[in-house]
């Protein structure tokens, strides 16, 4: 395991959320560069969220998150319900666009071809170039993604509950090919669900549910009284909640890289008005967040 | 048979002008719309086809019967009806269909009364069902111009465009092109309207767009293979659709129209790709 120091991902004080409602809620801590770290947590914990968050597909309601700003430095494996697989594409051309940083919309990725069946090959798919996306099975299709990864080369690579509906046997590959760029000294991030599969491939956990219940070695993370408070946890779900008005970073219990010098030092509202009021003016009142009341009824991914 | 589909061609000029233009129109338009039927928005072009209206409107209410102001006009109100719906669904929950829905209605309804304000029925049919027997040189010349500039255009957008239909999340995490290239589209979409309005009006120019390219779905598996099948089964449609009108006396746009509906009915019943036929008689299944 190469273990480098330097912090890969950096989360200071992060909210993410929909409709005001924080799904991830004052999250701090840091991602070891060549971490190979578990995101685990029930249904609705801010899994998903936390992944989208971290590959900017959703903005922060409070807090940041500090990356690399090169746009190829990170790769991120969302949910594969996402895709459209009745489009007619070959499986080549799927895995091809993991070169969209080296080519671009023109150039001719016939050179990188024999890269894109060797991808191919590892994952498995050896043969399947000219296959359609849509007579691809879940396994089979999840391999292919995979192999856009490899192709991606990525240095951070984000993977969102990857097995979910996979078998044992597609699994198992591709838990292999994680261990493999693990070696390589690339950060991982897979939201998970199988806690033996954690336990046994997964170094680091971070146990979520909206906030950090545990964050660090797996064994110490993995407590059944850690697992039953995360799962209390999550269940609060207030359609009424009142405004935040927390706005320090929360440090992550049992967190090997506990980041300090980043606190914002607000006062502790109690912040109890209800619906439609705006907090005081303190620094909470530039809080994106406190600007409307938010009927709608909130959703977490 | 040559005789008789092209009898007319050979013999009058103005049937040799409305072919050349609806060539023109069968080589853009329906890899345009191989794309709208696969990103599910087949019917979106029928809306665009009524946004354009009120611009053409304008241009007919300021310049008459003019060719280039219609054309501006019509490019304008469509363009505007995709930037605004576009803009309503990354800036609110509505989502895209919904918004476009309600500014084409705004824009058609619009439009209607404008061409009611002034002018009597038949200039209104004129411009709802076109003129393809008196297309003039410059109507001929920028037929042409779309043809170009929309091959230009999804050549030069293909890849992120079909990145974008099949995982716009994967796109959106390795490039900023997603927006772009969907307006760049939507603008394709517009400008081939446009270009259609003139050929076989409004009402019937999603027609060439989408029959030859829903028709192809059951010949070709990729795209590779559409896009060339979609631009014979529209210039095919062309030639027997400007041939029946000419030979039964029939409205030229329609009987267009038509000749690609009646392509597209005989690919659904013996098209290789999931045809009807190809469904009944199955072909013994194989070992693996």
């Amino acid at each position: 395991m190469t273990c480098d120091s330097l912090a890969a991902i950096t989360l200071h004080g992060l909210t993410l959320g929909y409709d005001r409602h924080p799904a991830v809620h004052h999250l701090g801590g840091t991602i070891a560069g060549g971490a190979l770290l578990a995101l685990v947590g029930p249904n609705g914990a801010g899994k998903s969220t936390l992944l989208k968050g971290i590959a900017g597909e959703i903005p922060c309601l409070e807090g940041r998150i500090e990356r690399p700003a090169a746009k190829d430095a990170i790769a991120y494996l969302p949910q594969a319900a996402e895709i459209d697989r009745t489009f007619p594409l070959s499986v080549l051309d799927l895995v091809a666009m993991g070169l969209w940083h080296r080519l671009g919309p023109w150039r001719s990725a016939r050179p990188h071809r024999q890269r894109l069946i060797e991808a191919l090959a590892t994952v498995g798919l050896g043969g399947f170039e000219n296959r359609l996306i849509g007579t691809l099975s879940g396994g089979q299709f999840q391999r292919a993604l995979f192999a856009r990864l490899i192709v991606q080369d990525a240095r951070i690579l984000l993977l969102d509950e990857p097995f979910t509906g996979i078998d044992g046997r597609t699994t198992a590959d591709l838990l292999a090919l994680i261990r493999a760029w693990h070696d390589q000294g690339r950060t991982i991030v897979a939201a998970l669900h199988d806690l033996a599969q954690v336990r046994g491939h997964f170094p680091q956990t971070l146990l979520l549910a909206r906030e950090a219940v545990a964050w660090g070695p797996t064994p110490r993370v993995l407590t059944p009284d850690n697992l039953a408070r995360a799962q209390s946890l999550s269940e609060a779900w207030d359609e009424d909640a009142a405004v935040c008005g927390r706005h320090e970073e929360t440090k992550a219990p049992g967190h090997d890289h506990d980041h300090d010098g980043h606190h914002h030092h607000g006062p502790d509202h109690a912040a109890h008005e209800g619906h439609g009021h705006h907090p005081p003016a303190t620094p909470a009142a530039s809080d994106p967040r406190a600007r409307s009341p938010a009927p709608d009824h909130g959703h977490a991914a | 048979m040559i005789d008789l589909l092209f009898g007319p061609f050979i013999e009058f000029g103005f049937m040799r002008r409305a072919l050349v233009g609806c060539l023109a129109l069968s080589l853009s338009a329906p890899p345009v719309g191989v794309f709208l039927m696969l990103r599910r928005m087949s019917l979106m072009s029928d809306a665009m086809s009524h946004a354009i209206l009120p611009g053409a409107a304008v241009g007919f209410l300021v310049a008459g019967l003019s060719l280039p102001a219609m054309t501006l006009g019509g490019l304008v109100a469509g363009l505007a009806v995709a930037l605004m719906a576009g803009l309503v669904t990354r800036s609110t929950a509505i989502k895209e269909d919904a918004s476009l829905a309600a500014f084409y209605l705004i824009s058609l309804a619009g439009g209607v009364l404008l061409v009611s304000l002034r002018g009597s029925q038949i200039d209104l049919l004129h411009i709802l069902f076109g003129s393809v027997l008196a297309l003039d040189d410059p109507a001929l010349w920028l037929l042409g111009g779309i043809a170009t500039a929309t091959l230009f255009g999804l050549a030069a957008i293909y890849r992120p465009l079909v990145m974008e239909c099949v995982d716009p999340l994967f796109l959106r995490t390795v490039s900023r092109a997603g927006g772009p290239v969907h307006y760049a589209f939507l603008g394709l979409v517009v400008m081939n309207l446009v270009g259609g309005f003139q050929a076989l009006g409004t009402l019937l120019a999603v027609g060439l767009m989408l029959l030859p390219a829903i028709a192809a779905r059951f010949w070709a598996a990729d795209l590779s293979g559409m896009i060339p099948v979609s631009v014979l089964i529209a210039m095919l449609s062309s030639v027997i659709g400007l041939s029946v009108s000419y030979r039964a006396d029939l409205p030229t746009g329609p009987a267009i129209v038509l000749a690609a509906g009646a392509l597209y009915l005989a690919s659904m019943l013996v098209g290789r790709r999931g045809g009807l036929v190809h469904r009944l008689f199955r072909a013994r299944h194989l070992e693996a």
